[in-house]
Parts: structure tokens; C-alpha cells; sequence
């Protein structure tokens, strides 16, 4: 089995540990990985802002560069969100290049969602000797995820999970969001905050870049010495602990 | 207590745009209005997910109930003409109003052709819609909202911030002095006070008006029946007792049967406030018949259009679907933090994002579709299952298209649209954006953020990219198979 790493360009430039973490472990599931190098971005900022026709030129090359690869796997729910539901939408009115977004989105996985469904792992294999809590990020209800990550954080050795209350409740990046009303924004990330505040935990696992900026900037801004982790690197043995 | 609530009739400030981050920074510094929106927005949505998932075959339900929608909106002038008809067939009158004007004019027509001085109102979004309160008043009739949110609005001229809970954004403490100072008492913040002394208040109101103005949950083809439900016992009261009664509904309110009134009652009051059915559900067929017991002598139908064939001729047809049960907004991150009014509009939340701007003008709403991170939640509460964040974005691409945003945005993105077409200058940019933060930054964060990224960091801390970005990091990682890469 062969996947592509689609690192999406958050992940590639703010937490390329992620993606480390992410080949590592993908090898010790024996999958063989590749890592596309012309890719960028998917063009998410743009699609949510309305740029469409900025869009198509930069979805047509993501189109190209996965093109062929067996599966692509991305450590992001709302990338992997943009690749599933709206690459197929911008191509509509050209049937060919349609039939390559569809054929993309088919096999595009966020990463979770990827050892799971498709590797099928239901044991973490892996430690965290200290508290944890779990941010639900908003774009896995589009990929249909419900309580994945949190099975597998449940059953990591030395852990003791605390669930986050309003769990599912968005963190307030929303991309140009944060920056169009960023009170508003800065309003809802303070409730995640407190919210996070509120377990007790040393670390909270967070599974999507964007999530992991703007939550660990205002745990940051605030002083709180509570950790944002990706859950690969925990999987991936390379975060042990707080 | 002052309110910032949409204008109503200062014709001046409603020519204005919205706008929506000026109204959101006001809510945002409103501690009784955080305290208010947190305990009920919360209890509701949970209460909802809660019943919901006890619900068999939910997910099922749903599809139906969207499917019985999309063929109401498929045929609607099929099954409206079909709805007025056996109306007219039970013995009530239907009145086909193009706009809030038309409808507040025929609803004047009946109050002066009965002589009517005094009027009980149940609550209603559409008489909210046509402001059909002031046009009563100014004909010189009293008008007394009886569902208790209502009438608490009523005695401080505020308006609706929720569909459901139209005082929402009222504190028990604030209603307790509102009615405190309105009726010369000193009654504690305590709800079932408060409650009693409205109901003994309403029930004078109820005993002497002469007609009563109701809005409709549901209106079925096939039989003419109205549907309407209430927890509080003040749509039978205004429905039954009162000589004449004007049912008040958007045309989109018909389905096509009475008996898919089970399928969407199942839906309502769980969506709206997490109860398996409301305490009160009326189905009205027709006024008083003779050796009927009570019930109006006279019933009249209002259907208003007001904006809803122009939206079900547009790409969001999908909104019509709405059965106002405001399970968006109790569920909306963003709702929950600024509150109805926020939105200035009679339609709030993410449904209101939509439904404002197609009924009352894009570009004065402009800020509408964006007042969203787009985090899905509302689709998912939706009980017909309506699309809400992807027309939110269809809405803003609509924008971009008529060029109705900032240069510099749309500049922005040519640049960053460019930059992304090629491996190379999207490694440069990245590098640049390094070089251009790292003077600014300590410990790897950037405390200030130039221009229009400041709003970040007046909030958080902005992460200083990585020295060594995933992209470089591969050559090594590939070669070694992953034993020796460095994180």
C-alpha cells in the first residue's frame, strides 16, 4: 500500500513535526510514502473567502500532483474536507477535470480517519504518561468522523483522558474568520480555552493545524503551560508526556 | 437597560449597511447579555443533541421531513393553491399578500370592517417581518403580545434576538425589572413569579380582545388545517377566545398533508428546545362551526410572499425549507458569543445569514454570509437538513463575482493565488514570511501582527514558522526511511 503525504502548507510550515510523526508511523504500519514535492496548498483560504476563480488554477494542480497516487493522507480535517466536498463543486462545468476532482476526493483521507478506516488500528500502540483532553475540530463532521481519535486516545498506556466540555464547539479560526471579526473570534477561542482550563489536563490533542494556531496562541497569550499535540506524534512515540 | 436591537423606524439607519462587527463588538462587552445567551443557548443545544440521539431512526426522519419540504418547494404553487381552496372550503378567508405592506393592509381591512380596537398576538416572525405591531398602533388599535418573551419585549420596545426564545438575550434579573418598573411592583428574579404575574395580566387581555393574530407552524394542503404549538398556552387562548382570528404565514409554511403533521412535530419541538412535543398543539380547520363550543366565528389567512418567490427562484431555494425551530443558533459558536440582535435583522443565526440578505437585500447584508467560521455545526442540528455553511460561501463568491469586495482582499488573493501555482514561489514566500516575522517574534511567537492581521494577535499569540519547514525535512526522511529524521 502506497500513500502520498498531502502535508497542506499550515502543517508544512507551522508544525512539520506532524508530519514527521505522520511518515514514521505510516511506515510502521507498512505503508509505503511519498511526498509529492510540488505540492502548496489546497486553496481553502480562498474557496471560503469566495475566490473561486482565484481557486480552480491552484485545485487543478493539487489534481496534478496527487494525480496517481494510491491514497493521499493529510493531517488535516479541513483540508482534507476542501479535496472531498468542494474540488469535485469547482470543476462542475468540466466534465473531465470533474471526473480527476471525484476520483481525488474518493481517495483522500484525513489522517485519523486513514488508520482507522483503512488500516483499520484500534490500538494506539503508543504512551502519554499524563492528562489529556480532546478539541473535536469542526471539519470532521464533514468527513463524518464522530469519536476516533478519542478510542484511540482512551486506550493510550500511562493516560487518563478528561473529556473537554463543548467538545465540538469551534475553536474560532475559521481562517479569514479570525481575521474579518477576529473579537468575535478572539471571544470563542477564550471559551475554548476555558474550557481546556477546566480539565486539568497537561496537554490537549488537537488534529488539525489551524485548530493548533489559534488555540495554542491564546493558551500562549494567556500563560497557561498546557500543551497542543497532534495525536501522530503521540502515536508516533515521539510526544511521551507533558 | 438600553437596547441595540435593528431599527425599526428610523428610515435613516436602515438605508445603511449592517454592520455586523460593530453590533458584534457591542454584544461582546454586555455581561448580562453573555450571561443570558451562555444559559440558554447551552441548555437548549444540549438538550436537543440529547433527544435527538434517542430519537429512533433520526438520521431517517430527517431525509424524510427534507424530502416532504423539496416537493412542497418543487410545487408550491400546486399545493398553496390546493391549501387556499380548502380553506375557503372549511369557511375562511385567504388573502394573497406580495409584500409586508400587502399583509399589513389586509390585516388593517379586517380590524376596520369589524371595528376592532384590541388585539392579542401570538408569536409571530412574519408579523416581526411586515412590523405589523406599529401599523396596528398607528391605526389606533392596541396590540398585546401574549407569548411571555414577547410580552416581555413589548414593554421596552425591544424586538426578537431568537426564533424561538425571543428574549434571549434578556437576563431573569432584567425581566424582573422590566416588570418591576412597568407594572409599579417589586417582584424577585425568580421565573415562576414572573410567569404567574404575566399570565394573570394576559388573561384580562385574552377575555376582551376581539381579534386574535397568530403566526402558523405548519399549513396543510389537503385539509386547510392549520398547525400551531406553543408551550404556554397562548395560541389556543388567542385562537379560540378572541371573535376573529388572522393566522399571519409565509407562503413556505404549506405541507402537503395533515398527516405529515407527525413527522414534522417529531422534528419541531426536539430541534427547538429538546422536548418530544410542546405543550400545547392546535389544529384549526376552519372558524366556529355550528355547536362548537369555542373557536373564532371568523378566520382569516394571510399568505405572504415578501421576498420567498425571489428565493425560491435563486440558488438558495434550500432556506424555505426552514421550519424556525433555531436549532442553528443554539448550536452556532458564533450566535452564542453576539446574540440575535447582532444580525439586525428579524432573522438571526446562521439561518438568518442567509435569509436576511435574500429578503432584505445582499448588499446592505453584506457582512451576513462571513459573521460564520463555517464550522458546519448548524447543518448538523438542522432537522431538514439544510446546507447552511456552503450557501453561506456561495453567498460570498456571489459577492466576488459582482465585485461588492475590497480591492485589497481581492488583490490579496490574486497575489496568493499566483504564489500557489508554483513549488518555488511558494517555498520563497514562505521563507519571506519567516524572515518579515522573526525580527518581531520571542520564543517562536509573534506578539503583534502588522495591519489587518492585528486583530490575531489583539486576541492571541501568532506562531513564528518553522526553521525548518516539513518540505525540507523529507530529502532526509525519505533516505532513511524514517529511522533517523529529526522532528
Amino acid at each position: 500500500m502506497r500513500a502520498s503525504l498531502f502535508i497542506t502548507c499550515l502543517a508544512d510550515l507551522f508544525e512539520p513535526a506532524v508530519g514527521v510523526a505522520m511518515v514514521r508511523l505510516l511506515r510502521k504500519h507498512g505503508v509505503d510514502v511519498d511526498f509529492p514535492e510540488e505540492q502548496t496548498c489546497c486553496g481553502q483560504p480562498a474557496f471560503n473567502t469566495g475566490s473561486w476563480d482565484d481557486v480552480r488554477p491552484v485545485a487543478r494542480r493539487m489534481l496534478d500532483v496527487f494525480d496517481g497516487a494510491e491514497y493521499v493522507v493529510s493531517p488535516s480535517g479541513s483540508c482534507t474536507a476542501m479535496v472531498r466536498e468542494h474540488f469535485p463543486e469547482l470543476f462542475a462545468d468540466d466534465p473531465a477535470l470533474a471526473d480527476r476532482a471525484r476520483a481525488l476526493a474518493g481517495r483522500t483521507y484525513e489522517f485519523i480517519e486513514f488508520l482507522v478506516r483503512v488500516l483499520g488500528v484500534t490500538e494506539p500502540g503508543a504512551r502519554f504518561d499524563g492528562t489529556l483532553t480532546y478539541h473535536y475540530s469542526c471539519h470532521l463532521r464533514a468527513l463524518g468522523m464522530t469519536t476516533e481519535a478519542e478510542d484511540l486516545i482512551r486506550r493510550l498506556d500511562g493516560a487518563t483522558y478528561v473529556p473537554l466540555e463543548r467538545r465540538d464547539q469551534c475553536c474560532g479560526f475559521g481562517g479569514a474568520f479570525a481575521v474579518r471579526y477576529p473579537d468575535v473570534s478572539g471571544s470563542m477561542v477564550a471559551d475554548k480555552v476555558e474550557c481546556i482550563i477546566g480539565t486539568g489536563a497537561d496537554a490537549v490533542v488537537v488534529n488539525d493545524t489551524g485548530c493548533i494556531m489559534n488555540i495554542s496562541g491564546a493558551l500562549k497569550r494567556r500563560k497557561v503551560p498546557i500543551r497542543v499535540i497532534h495525536l501522530a506524534r503521540i502515536l508516533a512515540g515521539e510526544v511521551t508526556g507533558p | 437597560m438600553t437596547t441595540e436591537a435593528y431599527p425599526t423606524t428610523d428610515v435613516a439607519r436602515r438605508r445603511l449597511a449592517w454592520d455586523f462587527k460593530a453590533a458584534s463588538r457591542r454584544a461582546l462587552v454586555d455581561d448580562a447579555l453573555q450571561l443570558a445567551l451562555l444559559r440558554a443557548t447551552g441548555k437548549f443545544d444540549d438538550d436537543r443533541r440529547t433527544i435527538m440521539a434517542d430519537l429512533p431512526d433520526a438520521e431517517l426522519v430527517r431525509e424524510r421531513a427534507r424530502q416532504i419540504k423539496d416537493d412542497v418547494l418543487a410545487h408550491l404553487d400546486v399545493y398553496l393553491a390546493q391549501f387556499a381552496e380548502q380553506v375557503e372550503r372549511v369557511g375562511g378567508h385567504v388573502h394573497w399578500a406580495a409584500t409586508a405592506a400587502e399583509a399589513n393592509a389586509a390585516i388593517a381591512g379586517i380590524a376596520r370592517e369589524h371595528g376592532i380596537r384590541h388585539v392579542v398576538k401570538s408569536k409571530s416572525m412574519v408579523s416581526e417581518e411586515t412590523e405589523l405591531n406599529a401599523m396596528l398602533e398607528g391605526e389606533g388599535i392596541r396590540v398585546v403580545e401574549t407569548d411571555l418573551g414577547e410580552y416581555i419585549l413589548q414593554l421596552t420596545a425591544d424586538r426578537p434576538s431568537h426564533l424561538v426564545v425571543p428574549a434571549v438575550h434578556r437576563t431573569k434579573e432584567q425581566i424582573a425589572d422590566v416588570f418591576n418598573a412597568a407594572f409599579g411592583v417589586n417582584l424577585p428574579p425568580e421565573p415562576t413569579t414572573l410567569a404567574a404575574t404575566a399570565r394573570a395580566r394576559l388573561r384580562d387581555e385574552f377575555a376582551s380582545a376581539k381579534m386574535g393574530i397568530t403566526g402558523a407552524n405548519f399549513a396543510c394542503a389537503d385539509t386547510g388545517t392549520i398547525v400551531q404549538v406553543t408551550n404556554e398556552g397562548n395560541g389556543r387562548l388567542s385562537t379560540t377566545w378572541p371573535p376573529v382570528h388572522v393566522v399571519l404565514m409565509g407562503i413556505e409554511k404549506v405541507i402537503p398533508s395533515i398527516r405529515d403533521v407527525p413527522l414534522f412535530l417529531k422534528l419541531l419541538a426536539r430541534s427547538a428546545t429538546g422536548q418530544p412535543m410542546t405543550i400545547y398543539t392546535n389544529l384549526i380547520t376552519g372558524p366556529r362551526r355550528a355547536g362548537e363550543g369555542d373557536g373564532a366565528h371568523e378566520l382569516h389567512v394571510v399568505l405572504v410572499d415578501n421576498g420567498r418567490t425571489a428565493a425560491l427562484a435563486s440558488p438558495y431555494r434550500e432556506v424555505l425549507r426552514c421550519i424556525r425551530c433555531g436549532a442553528c443558533l443554539n448550536t452556532c459558536p458564533v450566535y452564542r458569543r453576539v446574540g440575535g440582535h447582532a444580525y439586525g435583522s428579524v432573522y438571526p443565526g446562521p439561518i438568518g445569514s442567509l435569509i436576511t440578505p435574500l429578503y432584505e437585500g445582499k448588499a446592505r447584508f453584506a457582512d451576513l454570509p462571513h459573521a460564520s467560521s463555517l464550522c458546519g455545526a448548524c447543518l448538523d442540528a438542522c432537522p431538514v437538513k439544510i446546507n447552511i455553511p456552503q450557501m453561506l460561501v456561495e453567498m460570498r463568491a456571489d459577492q466576488v463575482k459582482a465585485g461588492q469586495r475590497p480591492a485589497v482582499e481581492g488583490l490579496l488573493f490574486r497575489f496568493w493565488a499566483l504564489g500557489m501555482r508554483s513549488k518555488l514561489l511558494y517555498r520563497l514566500g514562505a521563507r519571506f514570511m519567516r524572515l518579515g516575522l522573526a525580527p518581531w517574534s520571542a520564543d517562536g511567537w509573534v506578539a503583534r501582527l502588522p495591519g489587518p492581521f492585528a486583530g490575531w494577535t489583539d486576541h492571541r499569540e501568532f506562531p513564528l514558522p518553522s526553521s525548518k519547514p516539513f518540505h525540507r525535512r523529507w530529502r532526509k526522511l525519505r533516505k532513511e526511511g524514517g529511522d533517523e529524521a529529526t522532528a
